[in-house]
């Protein structure tokens, strides 16, 4: 394909912030969804051919969403530019366009706010920086607000909480509303509801490809690892993200969760209707879609009379699990309704519901019930990667930042050598892979590869340091987005992998000499 | 003159209680459908109340994410903070014994407030990113700021001002009694920016003061698995 040639920037010895670059971005966009896409979703198919007529439906559903988020409503009136914020972007880090700031992302909403919304805007919109809503603007909407990962990096820091995730969803929302989607979102959200899964496996093909994971599980180990598809009476569903069937390096995590279950003996099973965790609703900031997706977990749940539900490795699919679950679909506890009383009296109160798999495997782990030869991961120095939506999303365990320990403690368990990364790169802190939250497709692979600098940086401090080979996470989108970026910055795409892939190399299934 | 101030100090207040109490009742009635608690977030209602005191008094994110905006911020806010203490002797008589007690600390927080502001507005010139994300009105708020610290400190330390009859004028304000106000140059400018600050609060970036209080990231609960949370019109969805 013609075009510049997509290098990675120079990793600094001192990371400063860079200077400003305007506009370093701005002709960066994704392709538009065609209208094959956008109208089985409920969506308008393109944009109208009158301007005036998408102003106003843009302008209107900006309305209808400030009255339904009070995130979005506080979020627009209640930044004082106080620039906190604005070195915190791995985007900005990555680019220098002034544009990812988070604050400046936001503004190219808020501007709009302003003059739409505000009596000051409408009176003095030079002043207050308002203006009005253009094509120019919409066009300007779609490259940044698709430059941004959700990862909630920037609301660590703003004295106020404001999320920028919050913003560009709900700019993605107008921009869907508008009939200006992405199509790589919405596609994959229109295989989901027609097969299932983000990556339009069917089931057959589902059962085919797990029956020969069973059968190479068995000539590596000797032993009767089972990869079950929808078991009625299984005591546990797990739910994982779709790429963990059969993309590398996630299918070794997918070997390990089976493992696991296997040495615990602990019946479980996948579900051919919910053959997907991730659920790219959130990425476009759309309830129905979070809505309608999340409902096929609940079905199969249902069906199938499971007791317990586990979660896969993934980072955006556990910060909807966790907390998106209960609200959208009863899987949790402690509701008074019909509508979740149904499947909350059916699932096990003795275990958090939903579970991350991370969960089950250190529970095990403290019960004595897993048996490890650490040795076995000898050749690996891993350090661990936290994946954004997990850190500032989400929680594992029974206290705020359980979803930092339980991962490293799980790592600690299986493996001899460890090495954090820079502590102000982990943790609440942590950057985003480049990748997350709707940008993990070809055409972005610009930003995508910029994106990726300060966690590269912060990788190569450690591969210096203390000779890390092994970058784990939990995250499908982090461990394919690494997997292609890692050779831009001179890494092997081989160094980054699951956690569980780590428990499966360790782990003693009982057969042992 | 001391008609013209009575009036503007009428509208002000009516404008400032007025448009915050819609605003705050507004933020309140929009539901927050969703659970967003930037994690890791207290899991107790405790622990969120102690979160809200840690942004609120301490700036704890700000503190953060840059020291220097936190260092300046923090003086500005702080020393504001103690002014207005000090300027409670004006609308209360007798003058209670720890607002007495706090008068000389809320002279030099005045210096503290100004030296603030004048760093914040600065770093609008001076950081090139912040530059950038400025307005005229994030320039002008500064502005209407410093003016009004120092015309105060101007008042205490250049040219006084008879605060015995400035003290009677907003005595009388309150009754609906309106009294002369002395008339000095310094005073009318710092009257009317303040009047001025009151005026333009519900319409303009000052709504970070309400807006933290009902920000979700910062005051939810951290507990989606425990207790299910669900907005009126999320609720709606699960009829159909």
């Amino acid at each position: 394909m013609a075009g510049p040639e997509i290098k990675a920037p120079a990793l600094r010895e001192f990371p400063t912030v860079p200077a400003l670059q305007p506009d370093a971005t701005a002709d960066v966009k994704c392709w538009v969804a065609s209208e094959k896409i956008q109208e089985p979703l409920g969506f308008p198919g393109k944009l109208a051919d009158d301007w005036q007529e998408t102003h106003d439906r843009a302008i209107g559903r900006m309305g209808e969403l400030l009255d339904k988020y009070r995130s979005l409503k506080v979020f627009m009136d209640a930044c004082v530019h106080c620039g906190a914020c604005t070195d915190k972007c791995h985007y900005f880090i990555g680019t220098g366009d002034p544009k990812n700031m988070p604050v400046a992302r936001q503004d190219l909403m808020r501007s709009v706010y302003r003059r739409y919304f505000t009596p000051a805007g409408k009176m003095f919109p030079q002043l207050v920086g308002a203006r009005d809503l253009t094509r120019e603007v919409l066009d300007e909407w779609y490259s940044y607000y698709w430059q941004c990962s959700e990862c909630r990096r920037c609301s660590v820091f703003c004295p106020y909480g404001i999320d920028t995730a919050e913003i560009t969803m709900a700019g993605r929302e107008i921009l869907d509303a508008v009939g200006y989607g992405q199509k790589y979102s919405n596609e994959i959200i229109g295989k989901v509801h027609r097969v299932g899964n983000n990556l339009g496996l069917p089931g057959p093909a589902l059962i085919d490809t797990l029956s020969g994971l069973e059968e190479d599980v068995k000539d590596d180990t000797g032993c009767d690892v089972r990869y079950p598809v929808d078991e009625k009476g299984a005591e546990v569903l797990l739910v994982t993200p779709s790429a963990d069937f059969f993309a590398e390096p996630h299918i070794e995590s997918t070997i390990g969760y089976g493992k696991v279950f296997h040495a615990a003996g602990i019946s479980w099973t996948f579900s051919s209707m919910a053959s997907e965790a991730g659920n790219f609703g959130m990425f476009i900031g759309n309830y129905d879609q979070l809505h309608k997706i999340a409902q096929r977990v609940r079905q199969a749940a249902l069906e199938l009379g499971v007791k317990r539900i586990v979660v896969g490795e993934c980072g955006h699919a556990w910060r909807v699990a966790y907390a998106f679950w209960n609200t959208l679909t009863g899987i949790g506890a402690g509701a008074n309704d019909p509508f979740a009383v149904e499947l909350q009296k059916q699932l096990d109160p003795r275990y958090k519901q939903p579970a991350h798999i991370c969960e089950v495997t250190w529970d095990l782990i403290q019960q004595g019930r897993l048996k490890f030869d650490k040795s076995a991961n000898d050749h690996r120095i891993v350090t661990f990667h936290d994946s954004c939506n997990v850190a500032r999303g989400s929680r594992m365990g029974d206290y705020a930042g359980g979803q930092f320990d339980i991962p490293r403690h799980i790592i600690k368990a299986v493996a001899n050598k460890f090495h954090d990364m820079a502590p102000e790169t982990i943790g609440e802190r942590t950057f985003c892979c480049g990748g997350g939250g709707g940008v993990l497709t070809d055409e972005l692979m610009d930003i995508r590869v910029k994106g990726a600098l300060p966690r590269m940086e912060a990788l190569q401090r450690v591969v210096d340091d203390n000779g890390v080979n092994f970058m784990a996470t939990i995250c499908a989108i982090c461990k394919a987005q690494f997997s292609k970026v890692l050779p831009y910055y001179g890494f092997k795409s081989g160094m980054v992998g699951g956690v569980h892939q780590l428990v499966s190399t360790a782990i003693q299934l009982g057969n042992e000499q | 003159m001391s008609l013209l101030f009575a009036i503007l100090f009428y509208v002000a207040a009516a404008v400032f209680v007025g448009g915050l109490a819609y605003k705050i009742v507004d933020f309140a009635r929009t539901p927050a459908p969703l659970k967003i608690p930037t994690t890791p977030a207290p899991i107790s209602t405790p622990g969120v109340a102690f979160r809200m005191f840690r942004e609120v008094v301490f700036f704890e994110s700000l503190f953060k994410g840059n020291l220097w905006i936190w260092a300046l911020g923090a003086a500005f806010h702080f020393g504001l903070a103690l002014v207005l203490v000090r300027h409670l002797r004006y609308f209360l008589e007798p003058v209670p014994a720890l607002i007495a007690f706090a008068q000389p600390f809320g002279m030099y927080a005045g210096f503290m407030m100004a030296a603030g502001l004048a760093g914040l507005w600065a770093r609008r010139f001076l950081v090139e990113r912040i530059r950038y994300i400025s307005t005229y009105s994030d320039h002008l708020m500064l502005a209407l700021l410093l003016t009004i610290a120092a015309t105060g400190l101007g008042m205490k330390f250049v040219m006084h001002t008879d605060v015995i009859g400035v003290k009677a004028f907003f005595l009388g304000l309150m009754a609906f009694d309106i009294q002369p106000l002395p008339a000095h140059p310094g005073l009318y400018i710092h009257l009317a920016c303040v009047a001025l600050l009151m005026l333009v609060f519900p319409f303009s970036k000052l709504l970070h003061a309400p807006g933290i209080f009902f920000s979700p990231t910062r005051n939810q609960t951290d507990n989606p698995r425990e207790a299910r949370h669900l907005a009126p019109w999320a609720a709606k969805l699960e009829k159909n």
